[in-house]
């Protein structure tokens, strides 16, 4: 300690990323929104004055919520494969982040048919149905945005105008990837699981 | 001058005062006192405070005929022990502050029930109170009666109020705080007056367009008025033998009058409006807003959005003949 | 305002062309300090729009019984007066001098990013255009075409399509809804900016308490402001998708709304007041002629600030119902907030303490912001009472008291800050002379509007009513009030005229005017589009003392 003090060092300058920042930022932002939204919900469970229950029609979403996860791994492979320049592997782990991202994604529309045409479940049905699809759709919302600027990365890859050199984008991309998947893991804690 | 504004502040405005510093029931005293000392304590901070601000104005000013006025005056970057203090010492106040406060809160709001308390469920509708009093079988709007509390033997009055539409507030100032009436909630509060008299409010919450005008009356009877009043008010409607009267009343239950308001007795069942069964014998009509004479009356029957605009009363119109005989038909609703 | 950059050319273009030029260069700029103006301008304007609501309410109430206004317009406007002052005044005009001052304090050359400012910037300024847009789209509770009249924190279910039929409310809510995008944009810009983009030696011990309070102020709108959007997205979808948030009638509540609105609104007051504590942090030592006191014990009040404003929300909920449970946690947590508030006005004072104040118009106007939010500090430690606010709740106090916090203080240390970077952004001074009748024209006015407005609340009249009875005995006060009001306008006019005439007829201020401390003072007045020619480095917390006082500079004592 003493030691550091002594010596002067000529440190360089170094500041955080403002990619980075921006995007922390973003997400804590965003995060408060969620947590509104979740607030709603378990302030809503069971104050319904009609059916359904989220007993009677939720199953659990399990290998879409697999695939959603898995997908936080692959994107981070695909950054340090552009980190070490290899473009082609990147290219790959992209194509298979965004294939997971739309698995859960068909997975969710597939859920809602199933609500909706079976169940007789809508936004306007009871406070569970207002509630359970505002949240649920507000993250797949978020999995649509993230999809699209994925496919986009995944383009540039594939066309050869995303080199190393942006690697610090491309991880402030997967730095949003892995909110929406942390945000998933909430909701389908809260919906799935507490609230069944 | 200050002895004249505090003369003012708590007078008895003939019967219109709604002071919070003329208190007459013991929600409304607790908090007076409480106030006091807030009021005793903020103003020392204030003296003090702002006596320093003034004296480091005066004392400190630039002077420019000074030998020195050139010169930076001395660079102090701070002090931890004097920081420290004025960091403790409102730590302190505060403490003090909050027992005094938390001891009222829980004294108001859990005090117990006594038995002899009387129980009258608060409705509050755009823009109108209606008042019930479930045990007594009597349903009233606008003008509470409740009994005078002796504080020796308490004899409080517990609302339980509710909204069937927006947010309301009932406040009455001399008597206790004001508590909100929200649509699918359910809300408690008591009053004692310990005089009677008439204490006055108003809705305290933004209801609509016409929340300025949804006049609160509470009337603090002596236990024998408060009886009579009872007697009267659970007598069914007022059968009236004068011709005109008669007219009204069968233009009255003919008309659309019925799906909005109450004559007990009658075909007239709505709930939408005020009970009209007792009508004649309140003072007021319109929430409060309008002496219960029978040219206001007619005038407010004629067209409701004159005096009240806003109001969801459409205007009626009927012709001069039944106008006339509508008003004399609920002029004889005792 | 920066005709300077452009006068060369007027010799070579001709004048139709020149304007368009102009035009051209502000509505496409990504600059930090035009895109601060333009902020600030646009605030300004708005706060002539809502200072005349003010009046037209206050000739409204001046006698009982009153008819110069319908019920139907009062209600909008103390709705449009509200919703304006804090979502298109206060929020632009302080985010506009962060935007101007940020960068230029911590010696950067523009924001972190340039492009999300001016969409900022312009998707709050669209936000503003469709809230008035209002008046002719929209019909609201009356039926008639008008403005929105819910009021400014629109409880539940008064804002359901069944008590608000028409479209007022819908324009409410997404103005709001767009004004809160521009906001959180902009924070975070102010964010990345005061992290990323410091010159060397600007660590964060070392940043001008102004930007410091910026980056709490900032890092609160997140919390904040992203509550009350996720709200209007939930009342949004009550209106147009039919779902049940808000919806009494199927089991939805309205207390739930009140919470998620003051969860914001809260927070929302100490956004709109750190800001003015900020300018108070830069302007009381450089008229002082010394260094901030405890400038560690700042910072922490200030990051204390902003902590403990996220759990004082529900002293707006006082009389809901929410059990003495509830209303006790929320009394302690709302007097604990005045320590650190308390710290703050004990440093300030210390600050003028021994030093050698220096009376110029900006100062005049921070020791009226003292004085004043000495004042409103109090009477916000009496609305902490519980049952004290019981009483006080919703009644014309309560509205006195705010109005302490928003014009008595933070207006005033916005004039303040005006008359202190005027010069800099304009490159010339404000007239000293003018200001002076300003201070104290507005004070007189200030003090007679505000501090009787206490009464009539302590005489039971509530807020939000569009005329009253006249045996309440609350005419006299209200007369009182309302003359008041005639003094803030005139005091008003004198500042937007000195501001005219002063920007063409103003002494030239030169760099420094102030012979102040920090950053911004080392450029030309007003600065050249990239800030700096040269990136400064930094020693110490006062770049420009260290410069001016070789011999004892502030980086030995720090």
């Amino acid at each position: 300690m003493s030691q550091t003090a002594v010596i002067p060092q000529t440190t360089p300058w170094v500041l955080p990323s403002r990619g980075v920042v921006g995007m922390v930022c973003l997400i804590v932002a965003e995060s408060a929104i969620f947590t509104i939204f979740i607030v709603a919900y378990l302030y809503y469970l069971g104050k319904d004055l009609t059916g359904p229950t989220p007993r009677q029609v939720l199953d659990l979403p399990i290998f879409i919520s697999i695939c959603l996860l898995s997908s936080s791994l692959s994107v981070h492979l695909a950054v340090s494969a552009l980190h070490s320049a290899r473009r082609g592997l990147c290219s790959i782990w992209l194509a298979i982040t965004v294939l997971l991202g739309s698995i859960f994604l068909g997975g969710t529309a597939m859920e809602w048919y199933k609500l909706i045409y079976r169940d007789g479940l809508t936004l306007q049905t009871n406070l569970f149905g207002t509630t359970f699809y505002s949240l649920v759709g507000l993250h797949a919302t978020h999995v649509l945005v993230g999809l699209i600027m994925l496919s986009l990365a995944l383009i540039f890859s594939l066309s050869g105008s995303m080199t190393a050199k942006h690697t610090g984008r491309l991880e402030v991309l997967s730095l949003y990837w892995h909110f929406v998947d942390a945000v998933w893991v909430v909701v389908f804690t809260v919906v799935y699981v507490l609230g069944r | 001058m200050s002895r004249n504004i505090w003369a003012l502040l708590s007078s008895d405005f003939s019967h219109g005062s709604t002071s919070i510093f003329a208190p007459a029931g013991t929600p409304a005293h607790s908090i007076f006192s409480l106030s006091m000392l807030v009021l005793g304590i903020t103003t020392a901070i204030f003296l003090i405070v702002a006596g320093l601000l003034l004296f480091a104005v005066i004392r400190y000013r630039h002077q420019a005929g000074d030998a020195n006025a050139a010169q930076e005056p001395p660079q102090i970057y701070g002090s931890t022990q004097i920081e420290l203090s004025w960091t403790v010492i409102p730590i302190l106040i505060v403490v003090l502050l909050f027992l005094a406060t938390a001891r009222i809160i829980l004294s108001t709001q859990n005090a117990p029930k006594p038995a002899a308390a009387l129980d009258v469920t608060v409705v509050g509708h755009q823009f109108w109170w209606e008042y019930s009093y479930p045990k007594l079988g009597i349903v009233t709007a606008n003008e509470l009666h409740i009994p005078v509390s002796d504080p020796k033997h308490p004899t409080p009055v517990y609302l339980t109020m509710t909204s069937t539409d927006t947010d309301h507030s009932f406040w009455v100032p001399r008597l206790a705080g004001k508590m909100d009436l929200i649509p699918n909630q359910i809300n408690t509060m008591w009053l004692d007056p310990q005089a009677p008299g008439l204490y006055l409010g108003q809705c305290a919450q933004y209801c609509g367009i016409q929340h300025a005008k949804m006049l609160l009356r509470v009337y603090a009877d002596s236990p024998a008025d408060f009886a009579a009043w009872i007697a009267r008010q659970q007598k069914p409607a007022v059968e009236s033998s004068d011709t005109q009267a008669a007219a009204g009343r069968a233009i009255f239950q003919q008309s659309v009058c019925i799906s909005c308001h109450t004559v007990t007795g009658t075909v007239a069942t709505g709930r939408i409006g005020p009970d009209l069964t007792h009508l004649a014998s309140r003072d007021t009509i319109a929430s409060g807003s309008l002496p219960n004479t029978p040219a206001n009356l007619r005038a407010f029957i004629d067209n409701p959005a004159a005096f009240k605009p806003g109001v969801l009363m459409p205007a009626m119109h009927l012709n001069q003949h039944d106008l006339d005989a509508v008003t004399a038909y609920l002029s004889t609703l005792k | 305002m920066a005709t300077h950059t452009t006068a060369p050319e007027q010799i070579t273009h001709p004048p139709r062309r020149l304007v368009l030029d102009l035009l051209h260069n502000w509505v496409t700029t990504v600059d930090h300090k035009k895109l601060g103006l333009m902020y600030i301008g646009y605030a300004l304007i708005f706060l002539v729009i809502a200072g005349v609501q003010a009046l037209l309410m206050r000739i409204q109430l001046s006698i009982p019984n009153n008819s110069f206004v319908s019920p139907e317009t009062f209600n909008q406007l103390f709705t449009m007066h509200g919703t304006t002052m804090v979502f298109f005044v206060g929020m632009p005009i302080l985010f506009g001098f962060g935007n101007y001052l940020v960068p230029l304090m911590i010696g950067a050359r523009d924001m972190a990013f340039p492009r999300l400012n001016a969409f900022s910037f312009w998707i709050s300024a669209f936000g503003g255009f469709l809230l008035y847009f209002s008046y002719f789209g929209a019909s609201g509770l009356s039926g008639a075409g008008g403005a929105p009249d819910v009021g400014w924190f629109a409880y539940a279910p008064l804002t359901a399509r069944v008590f608000s039929p028409g479209h007022s409310t819908d324009y409410w809510t997404l103005a709001i809804l767009l004004s809160g995008i521009g906001s959180i944009g902009t924070a975070l810009n102010i964010v990345a900016t005061t992290l990323c983009m410091r010159c060397p030696g600007m660590k964060l011990s070392r940043m001008p308490l102004l930007v410091w309070l910026y980056l709490v102020t900032s890092s609160l709108v997140f919390v904040t402001i992203s509550p009350l959007t996720a709200a209007q997205i939930m009342l949004m979808l009550d209106r147009y998708a039919g779902s049940h948030f808000f919806d009494t009638q199927a089991g939805g509540s309205a207390v739930l709304w009140m919470h998620f609105f003051w969860i914001f609104g809260h927070p929302e007051v100490y956004v709109l007041v750190l800001p003015a504590f900020a300018f108070a942090n830069e302007i009381i030592p450089v008229f002082s002629r010394k260094a901030i006191f405890g400038y560690p014990a700042m910072v922490a009040a200030s990051v204390g600030i902003g902590f403990i404003s996220l759990s004082v929300w529900a002293h707006h909920m006082f009389t809901v119902g929410l059990g003495p449970g509830a209303n006790t946690f929320f009394t302690l947590a709302t007097m604990v907030i005045s320590v650190p508030t308390g710290i703050k006005i004990f440093n300030w004072l210390a600050t003028m303490w021994g030093g050698k104040i220096h009376f110029t118009v900006s100062m005049m106007f921070a020791i009226g912001f003292l004085f004043q939010f000495l004042i409103a500090g109090l009477t916000g430690i009496m609305l902490s009472v519980a049952p004290f606010d019981w009483q006080l709740g919703s009644s014309y106090f309560v509205v006195a008291h705010f109005h302490y916090v928003l014009v008595g203080a933070i207006l005033f240390m916005l004039f303040s800050a005006f008359y202190y970077w005027y010069p800099k952004m304009t490159g010339h001074m404000l007239s000293e002379r003018l200001g002076k009748w300003h201070f104290w024209i507005f004070l007189i006015g200030f003090h007679i509007t505000f501090d009787f407005m206490h009464v009539p609340g302590l005489l039971g009249m509530p807020r939000r009513i569009y005329t009253y009875e006249a045996d309440r005995g609350w005419m006299i006060w209200n007369l009182i009030i309302s003359s008041g009001a005639i003094f803030q306008a005139a005091g008003t006019l004198l500042f937007v005229y000195n501001m005219v005439w002063s920007y063409f007829k103003g002494p030239l201020a030169g760099p420094d005017p102030w012979d102040a401390w920090t950053l911004e003072w080392s450029t030309p007045s007003p600065p050249p589009e990239y800030n700096f020619a040269v990136i400064p480095t930094v020693e110490s917390r006062r770049p420009l003392w260290d410069l001016k006082h070789p011999d004892d500079p502030d980086s030995r004592y720090e």
